[in-house]
């Protein structure tokens, strides 16, 4: 009955069924790498010279040296923390009505495409480069890098408040829709309940983002400690820079902290 | 109270969920509608609240015509017309006490509401209401800390609290284990009664409906198929509506037992398989 | 309580007195501190300027148009350049982040005490650092160029991909791996074929995300002389060339696109 069955083979099978598909991507990665690592015009002499430099910038971090442009690394700190705080409040504020308008369950349908649009455009270019146009504009100084910021945070945070409301429990909107409530005591009732939580959370991570971001803008003029860490390291200041990276590393890494537990406190 | 007229509904898909129902529940009168999944009894009810908007037909409420009301006349009949939901429906992240007072909100305005400051007899009728169905130690409670039946206990104070003509109850026990399923039906019955308010129950559990409600509607593609007592609720009506199946064991429950006995044996009986004959 | 009684009926406030005092307090703080931040920010502000602005604007908007089509020759260097500095600096970033991911995961790390906190502190110091700050370090030490920008985004990436690679680690289902633990599998066999496959998805998912942000902070780099069409971008800019600028923003925007929907539909295909 039981015929003996011959020993069979196996391999485990592959990730792309087509061998011919599996082998060409293969073919065009290893072209594309050589053509992208050919095309890279490198300095091998000036690269070799970077080494010396490399060591002298990791010695300047021990010890990094605060205090000869201490007034000044104080100066550019503070204006980034400035910047952080009133761009992220005026950032969030402004994208709660695009958000609620971009929300596709809450909106009327131009409305909606009217303030995606808002929301595309404000997302594609980076921060630093709006912060290029302000500082044309508006002239050097925190004034430009908080324009960028708030913008930033629009897109950002615009974003993610039309995608939390899109995903809220229908359930408990119709539950008070049912009860005869208006529109605004719907949003206060049914909506903001649901979507609270996640967006307390998001906005101290968008804090956290802008103060990154903020240190860069300087960088083009838009204020900050950018403006003093470019100084640094063009006159070749690495002991100086290295402290200021040290005190930007520890920032983030204090605000990182505490977000978390803020985030565990809400829920 | 509520008369429906020719309610049609054709979702955007095509699906016809309604067929032309004609409804009437006079007041103080509390009706079953029964069907299996897909029948139409959820599109039914929402589309007397308007929560789900009719292509076609009439729904009156008293003498009010609810169908082509205007946005703010919708929310002013909305405030007469109580919903409970399957799965609660409360907003869980706030606490019991403003689940209560969200019936309130077609009655006050939106800064009095944003505030929470509601009027005083309101909140002494929210405390009497989660008094009457046992909760008022729970007032401060995140709703997503009580249990199934405590839930819906508060969905229940939140229809009743908007002091509505009408009760729009959509598959209550659904979510609820048989003693509780019981328990909450049993409330909703003793408070109409108490209030003298007309309802619509939405309830698959056929058991239930016969042993609670003095009138069963049978929803079966759109279309009612069944409007009478419980009693005349026989095989062939229920073949009709839910299709073939053996239904003698249903029936013989709810026979010649007081309802607390039927509540524990049909229990029983879905457990075990038979119905016991105690004398 | 929120509650008490008052001539015989429950008076009800969804806070208690306390409560809602610290609730004030804690809204007048923030009110205040920004109000200060405002200052100091409107302070260093050169209020004609502001004032002035939509003027300017117009003028630099027709400044702008028509972009000038015909430097589109001169571009395609640049963008090619873009999209490897992205690409290659992805790939360095993963090499390095996998096993620096597997480190600092509680549940794969080969030593808490020592390893993970190492791991950890690799993460945090690169995400901490923005990739333009990386670039700037590097164009100091390395001299400007392509490789700059390729190596900053590839620091700048490690601790992300690591991030999210090991917080996937850690929440895998752990009974898959104690399934291949009871058939008396070796510590790299566990990984292979209890850990690798739960969080194959996730790490490709990784890749192509970060990936695509990559695409967009490349087009900066060029700012401060990493590579890219950034380069391009300043030097426009400081000759007043805006012609030169517009059309230049357009092709961020289109790459940008272009990049976006490539990595939606990379994704789609791999989940």
């Amino acid at each position: 009955m039981n015929q003996p069955v011959a020993s069979r083979t196996w391999k485990r099978p592959p990730f792309i069924q087509s061998a011919l598909l599996r082998w060409g991507l293969w073919v065009c990665l290893a072209i594309y790498l050589a053509l992208a690592i050919g095309s890279m015009e490198i300095d091998w002499g000036r690269v070799g010279e970077g080494a010396t430099r490399s060591t002298r910038f990791i010695a300047a971090f021990f010890p990094p040296d605060f205090s000869s442009r201490w007034d000044s690394i104080y100066e550019g700190i503070m204006e980034s923390l400035w910047m952080t705080i009133t761009s992220t409040v005026v950032g969030i504020m402004l994208s709660i009505p695009v958000g609620l308008g971009a929300a596709r369950n809450l909106s009327w349908r131009p409305v909606y495409l009217f303030c995606r649009g808002i929301l595309a455009v404000s997302r594609t270019f980076p921060e630093i480069i709006l912060a290029i146009f302000f500082v044309k504009l508006f002239g050097f100084g925190p004034f430009a890098g908080f324009l960028a910021l708030s913008v930033g945070t629009i897109g950002f945070y615009g974003k993610l408040l039309a995608e939390d409301i899109e995903d809220m429990d229908p359930v408990q909107a119709e539950a008070i829709k049912s009860v005869g409530a208006g529109w605004l005591q719907w949003l206060n009732y049914a909506v903001q309940p649901q979507v609270m939580p996640r967006m307390i959370g998001l906005g101290i991570y968008r804090l956290d983002i802008n103060f990154r971001e903020s240190a860069v803008v300087g960088i083009v003029g838009g204020g900050g400690i950018g403006a003093t860490l470019l100084t640094s390291f063009d006159r070749y200041e690495f002991d100086s820079a290295a402290a200021i990276l040290l005190v930007i590393i520890g920032i983030v890494m204090v605000m990182e902290y505490s977000s978390g537990y803020i985030r565990r406190w809400v829920q | 109270m509520l008369r429906i007229e020719n309610l049609e509904k054709r979702y955007q898909t095509g699906d016809l969920a309604l067929k032309s129902v004609n409804l009437e529940v006079p007041k103080g009168q509390v009706m079953a509608l029964i069907g299996p999944s897909g029948a139409g009894k959820s599109t039914l009810i929402r589309c007397v609240n308007r929560l789900v908007e009719p292509t076609a037909g009439k729904v009156f409420l008293g003498d009010l015509e609810l169908a082509h009301l205007g946005s703010s006349a919708l929310r002013r009949a909305r405030t007469r017309m109580g919903m409970i939901f399957q799965e609660y429906a409360l907003v869980e992240r706030l606490s019991v006490m403003e689940n209560v007072l969200s019936g309130r909100l077609g009655y006050v305005g939106f800064w009095r509401s944003y505030l929470r400051k509601f009027p005083q007899s309101d909140i002494d009728e929210a405390f009497n209401l989660l008094q009457r169905v046992g909760l008022d130690h729970m007032a401060d409670k995140r709703a997503d800390e009580l249990s199934g039946g405590q839930r819906q206990r508060v969905g229940i104070c939140r229809a009743l609290i908007q002091n509505p003509d009408l009760l729009l109850v959509d598959e209550p026990t659904a979510s609820l284990d048989p003693k509780t399923s019981r328990q909450i039906m049993r409330l909703i019955c003793e408070l109409c009664e108490e209030r003298q308010l007309a309802a619509i129950i939405n309830i698959h559990d056929v058991l239930l409906a016969q042993m609670f409600t003095r009138r069963i509607v049978g929803l079966q593609l759109g279309a009612i198929v069944y409007d009478g007592p419980p009693d005349q609720l026989s095989p062939d009506v229920l073949t009709q509506i839910y299709g073939e199946e053996d239904w003698e064991a249903t029936i013989e429950a709810t026979k010649d037992l007081d309802e607390d006995e039927a509540d524990v044996l049909a229990v029983a009986e879905k457990v075990i398989g038979r119905p016991g004959a105690p004398s | 309580m929120p509650t008490r009684d008052h001539n015989g009926s429950k008076i009800w406030h969804l806070r208690s007195t306390k409560h809602q005092l610290a609730v004030w307090f804690g809204w007048l703080l923030g009110v205040a501190i920004f109000v200060y931040c405002w200052r100091l920010i409107s302070d260093k502000t050169i209020w004609f300027f502001v004032t002035d602005a939509p003027k300017q604007a117009a003028d630099m908007a027709s400044r702008m148009v028509p972009p000038k089509w015909s430097y589109m020759d001169v571009l395609w260097g640049p963008v090619w350049d873009t999209i490897n500095i992205a690409t290659i600096g992805t790939m360095i970033a993963i090499v390095i982040a996998v096993p620096v991911a597997f480190c600092a995961a509680r549940n794969t790390t080969p030593s808490v005490h020592f390893v993970r906190p190492v791991a950890l502190f690799i993460i945090v110091a690169s995400r901490s650092i923005n990739s333009l700050i990386w670039a700037l370090m590097l164009v100091t030490l390395i001299g400007p160029g392509v490789l700059a920008g390729v190596i900053a985004i590839g620091l700048r990436s490690i601790g992300f991909c690591a991030k999210l690679l090991y917080e996937a680690i850690e929440e895998i289902d752990h009974s898959q791996v104690e399934a291949i633990i009871a058939t008396g599998a070796s510590r790299g066999q566990q990984l292979s074929f209890g850990i690798v496959p739960q969080i194959m998805p996730a790490f490709a998912g990784i890749s192509v995300f970060r990936w695509d942000i990559n695409i967009r902070e490349s087009t900066v780099l060029g700012l401060v002389g990493a590579g890219g069409i950034g380069l391009q971008l300043d030097a426009s800019i400081s000759t007043l060339a805006w012609t030169q600028v517009s059309l230049i923003l357009l092709v961020i925007l289109a790459t940008v696109i272009v990049s976006e929907w490539v990595s939606a539909k990379i994704r789609h295909a791999i989940i």
